[in-house]
């Protein structure tokens, strides 16, 4: 996975997954996942296959995520908030929430 | 040297496409003259709804033929074109609306058409269960359904040309004259002479009816669709309204299918629209109001389909008022896709016998006619 | 942060991208009087090239070289310039009557522009190999933003693999950095060096020249390069190993990261969708908009610059949205003054000299353009491409046709990451060249945006009456 060079003065903390990340002020939700060790952020609507963040530039929407019950938000192009609840989008993801 | 057949259909949409197929099962030899190709408009990108309900009573015989058509459709082209059927919901939004809905019912039954059934909330919310608290019933027509637009129309070419027909596609119709007992068909791939022409040509009829100096109050429009990213699945039948511009269907891969009939600015002679992106917002803001549960729902795609309107709402089928040998097919203003099957099988047996048992009365292009 | 509110309902220009074109684009037109408006949907402006230019926590400037910090005085400029500057701002949709739509923060607003400048760059070409699609594969510019925008580095064992000068730069930049890279697997067939030779006087009179060469024995020095004639991705649920084919033999290699580069191509989303045409370049191997000397495009008032308008790279896009700006200007504004296009011109070709060369020599293989069997083509919908073969072979002609049947190209990436294949698989299979098999026609939005959001555009009473039956 990813490391972070130095250490950062500036944490945020958000959840994701009901896990405590540590993130840097201006990650990008994805960045964040990236440097907090999660595999994977989502599984696909078709097979069901894990799939990661591939290219951090907002044009592949392998990065999609629920942030604060939202679906479908692109985890690359969002930056982290302060308890900013994030989840794994699993498949097809559910109407209504 | 002109080609020769016994029929040119002009137009590749699904109502070409059937014609052609159906002619060709009579044993005819149809070739079929595409501009761009099959399905490149309306027939390939409406909503794919297989619709009786809420129909005009003029439409309704060749609606119900075509039904039956629908629901054989793979014995016909070889192909299930995508096609389920869960029913069509027409949804009342107020009891005013509703007991509208009840007294056109009623007339139905009085004609005899038994397709569409008055259901009341507690029908409603079994057959709709996301729909919102504040609809007191609706109509229901349990045959009804949806199917792939653009499948259904390939499907229709393909088993038309296994039967014999011959399909042109990229070949542009410029010119119609008669000679002697034959039609000349004057085309950007040279002249193809048939004693019978059928005039589908979809948003251009009128340009075809014009050569014959039939000439017809076409309107081209083009209604807006749009898709959301795949949902778990909540909802069977295709929902409308009539109060308000919606059809909402979810496919079985789970997107939703938005629309009803808001138009984008359409630009026929260079195949393209502009969508109207303030009346998609009226269509979201209906679906947020009906179906709370789509709220967060994401649009990944909006189009519409170019496709001819007549003033009235009602197709033009029938023999030309003016000229033997041709007929038109046009004009289904924007609920022409589940007509397509029925309407090509009515069209060959009024083409090959001269007489046709759906009737079409009220459809003719006579009704148009000056003064 | 500029909020929808903060809008105003039409401006003189908009430029939709703040990478180098657009940045200097917006500052040449706002410093000439005309009102001028930039959204970028990432959350600072400097594109892809000078990603996190205004933030990132890369403190020692050797890490990402001095061509990268050279975007500082580029944004510092645009910010100075007057015109207003919107990060976190989606252009989802923009039309030939010049509507923009633009979603910030969950909001929306169709926005009514006078001149409209496409900046949107470009993107990296889809490298459809086996296993593409694993967790731990991403592309060397995912690596590259992670380390300028974030400050992060993979851990592990690091490949990369492909071919391109992103590839070194990445590679040079990862190991100032402290990254150990295992190896690079090099994609680039021996046979482009004689395509490339041609061209090879006027690279040498470019400025790629001598720092290419550097960066090549920087990193060769440190980093084991293996040319390779096959490559695919393999692992449970992750990238596990990866397996390769050198001069002959096959080899299987651990692996935690592999990083793909197989060079850029433009974003054509936008412009296409907006209904601008294109051609295809056989040099680039890439569909480009069709443009004027001015960069005026086939639709009245929309304009393309920088890579979005074909490849050449960062500091040639800035001239390029100079271009763009200054024609901008003069429809809006004759009288203002603006810079002349004769100079921007000449130093635009100066920074295009080395481009034929480097087409020529990283021109990727077929091998990895044109994928087999069960390998995916389309990401999103998961169809691989034994689906297209078959489907061409039965007679389907077009792109369009294929996502009708496939769905190939309908998810939510909108044909970004399997386009070009599909053009060229079918292409390919049919015997056809790329240029009359075409492209997808794209719809908005170009971007997915809620159903929220959507219903958030404002609407008047009258407009809501007007649309009811």
């Amino acid at each position: 996975m990813f490391k972070r060079l130095g250490e950062t003065a500036s944490i945020v903390t958000i959840e994701v997954d009901g896990k405590t990340v540590r993130a840097r002020t201006g990650d990008t939700v994805a960045a964040a996942m990236l440097a907090g060790g999660i595999d994977h952020c989502r599984t696909t609507p078709v097979s069901g296959a894990p799939r990661a963040p591939y290219c951090l530039m907002g044009v592949c929407f392998e990065c999609l995520v629920i942030i604060d019950g939202i679906g479908s938000r692109q985890g690359c192009l969002i930056p982290v908030r302060d308890g900013m609840r994030v989840e794994t989008q699993q498949g097809k993801r559910e109407a209504g929430r | 040297m002109a080609r020769t057949a016994d029929v040119v259909v002009i137009g590749g949409g699904l109502h070409g496409c059937s014609t052609a197929l159906h002619l060709a099962l009579r044993g005819l030899k149809p070739i079929l003259v595409e501009k761009d190709y099959a399905g490149r408009h309306a027939s390939g990108v409406n909503a794919g709804g297989v619709r009786q309900l809420a129909r005009d009573i003029a439409e309704i015989p060749l609606s119900i033929s075509s039904m039956t058509i629908w629901e054989h459709i793979e014995e016909l082209v070889g192909d299930d074109c995508g096609f389920a059927s869960h029913g069509t919901v027409l949804v009342a939004e107020s009891e005013a609306e509703f007991a509208d809905f009840r007294a056109r019912v009623d007339d139905l039954q009085l004609r005899g058409f038994t397709h569409e059934e008055l259901v009341d909330r507690t029908e409603l919310r079994r057959l709709v269960p996301a729909v919102s608290d504040h609809c007191p019933g609706g109509v229901v027509s349990r045959r009804d359904g949806a199917a792939d637009p653009f499948r259904t129309t390939q499907a229709f070419r393909r088993r038309a040309i296994e039967k014999g027909a011959e399909v042109i596609e990229g070949v542009t119709v410029t010119g119609l004259s008669r000679i002697g007992t034959q039609w000349r068909v004057e085309t950007s791939d040279g002249p193809i002479e048939a004693p019978k022409v059928v005039n589908a040509a979809g948003a251009w009829a009128d340009r075809i009816a014009s050569m014959l100096g039939e000439p017809v109050p076409l309107e081209v429009i083009a209604p807006m669709l749009m898709v959301t990213s795949r949902l778990p699945a909540f909802i069977e039948p295709v929902v409308i309204l009539r109060g308000r511009k919606l059809s909402f269907k979810q496919v079985g891969n789970g997107t939703v299918v938005i629309g009803g009939g808001h138009r984008a600015r359409p630009f026929r002679d260079q195949n393209r629209t502009v969508l109207d992106w303030q009346k998609l917002a009226v269509s979201a803001a209906t679906v947020w109001e009906l179906f709370p549960v789509m709220r967060e729902a994401t649009i990944v795609r909006a189009w519409a389909g170019i496709e001819a309107r007549m003033p009235d709402d009602l197709p033009v089928v029938g023999p030309s008022s003016t000229s033997e040998g041709i007929y038109h097919q046009f004009g289904f203003s924007a609920h022409g896709f589940q007509l397509g099957p029925g309407t090509g099988a009515m069209m060959a047996e009024l083409i090959a016998t001269g007489a046709t048992n759906v009737p079409i009365d009220g459809l003719g292009i006579e009704r148009f006619a000056a003064g | 942060m500029t909020g929808p509110s903060d809008l105003s309902s039409s401006y003189d220009l908009v430029v939709i991208g703040g990478g180098p074109a657009g940045l200097a684009a917006a500052a040449l037109a706002a410093r000439a009087g005309v009102s001028t408006v930039l959204f970028d949907e990432n959350p600072g402006i400097g594109g892809q090239i000078y990603r996190g230019i205004t933030s990132t926590p890369i403190k020692n400037r050797a890490v990402l070289g001095e061509d990268y910090w050279a975007g500082a005085s580029l944004a510092a400029e645009a910010k100075a310039s007057g015109a207003q500057i919107v990060t976190g701002a989606t252009v989802w949709s923009l039309d030939p009557s010049r509507q923009v739509g633009v979603s910030i923060g969950g909001e929306a607003r169709m926005i009514q522009a006078h001149r409209v400048i496409i900046a949107t760059g470009s993107l990296e070409r889809p490298f459809p190999i086996p296993g593409w699609t694993l967790p731990g594969v991403m592309t060397a510019g995912a690596a590259q933003t992670a380390l300028k925008a974030h400050g992060l580095v993979p851990e592990g064992r690091v490949l990369l693999a492909g071919s391109g000068p992103l590839l070194w730069l990445l590679a040079a930049q990862l190991l100032r950095a402290g990254t150990t890279i295992e190896t690079i697997l090099d994609t680039t067939p021996r046979s482009n060096w004689l395509r490339a030779l041609p061209h090879l006087a006027d690279f040498l009179l470019s400025p790629y020249w001598s720092k290419g060469l550097a960066l090549l024995r920087e990193v060769r020095a440190k980093v084991p390069v293996i040319p390779v004639q096959r490559l695919s991705a393999h692992g449970e649920g992750k990238l596990q190993h990866v397996e390769y084919q050198s001069a002959g033999k096959d080899y299987r290699r651990q692996a935690d990261m592999l990083f793909l580069h197989q060079g850029v191509v433009p974003n054509v989303n936008l412009a296409n969708a907006a209904g601008v045409a294109h051609r295809w370049s056989e040099r680039q191997l890439c569909f480009e908009p069709v443009l004027d000397v001015d960069s005026g495009s086939s639709v009245s008032g929309i304009s393309v610059a920088g890579d979005g308008a074909g490849i050449a790279g960062g500091t040639a896009a800035v001239e390029r949205g100079r271009i763009a700006a200054i024609a901008a200007v003069r429809a809006v504004k004759p009288s203002a003054s603006v810079p002349d296009p004769q100079s921007v011109r000449q130093r635009l070709q100066r920074e295009e000299l080395g481009r034929g060369f480097l087409d020529a020599l990283y021109r990727p293989a077929d091998m990895f353009r044109l994928p087999e069997g069960e390998t995916i083509v389309c990401r999103c919908e998961e169809v691989m491409a034994q689906q297209i073969h078959d489907m061409a072979a039965k007679g389907c002609e077009g792109p369009n046709q294929m996502k009708a049947f496939l769905r190939c190209g309908m998810g939510p990436c909108q044909g970004r990451l399997c386009g070009l294949t599909v053009t060229e698989l079918i292409a390919n299979e049919r015997h056809t060249r790329p240029a009359d098999v075409g492209y997808y026609r794209l719809r908005p939005p170009v971007k997915p945006i809620t159903l929220a959001e959507l219903a958030s555009l404002p609407i008047s009473e009258a407009e809501r009456k007007a649309v009811e039956r």
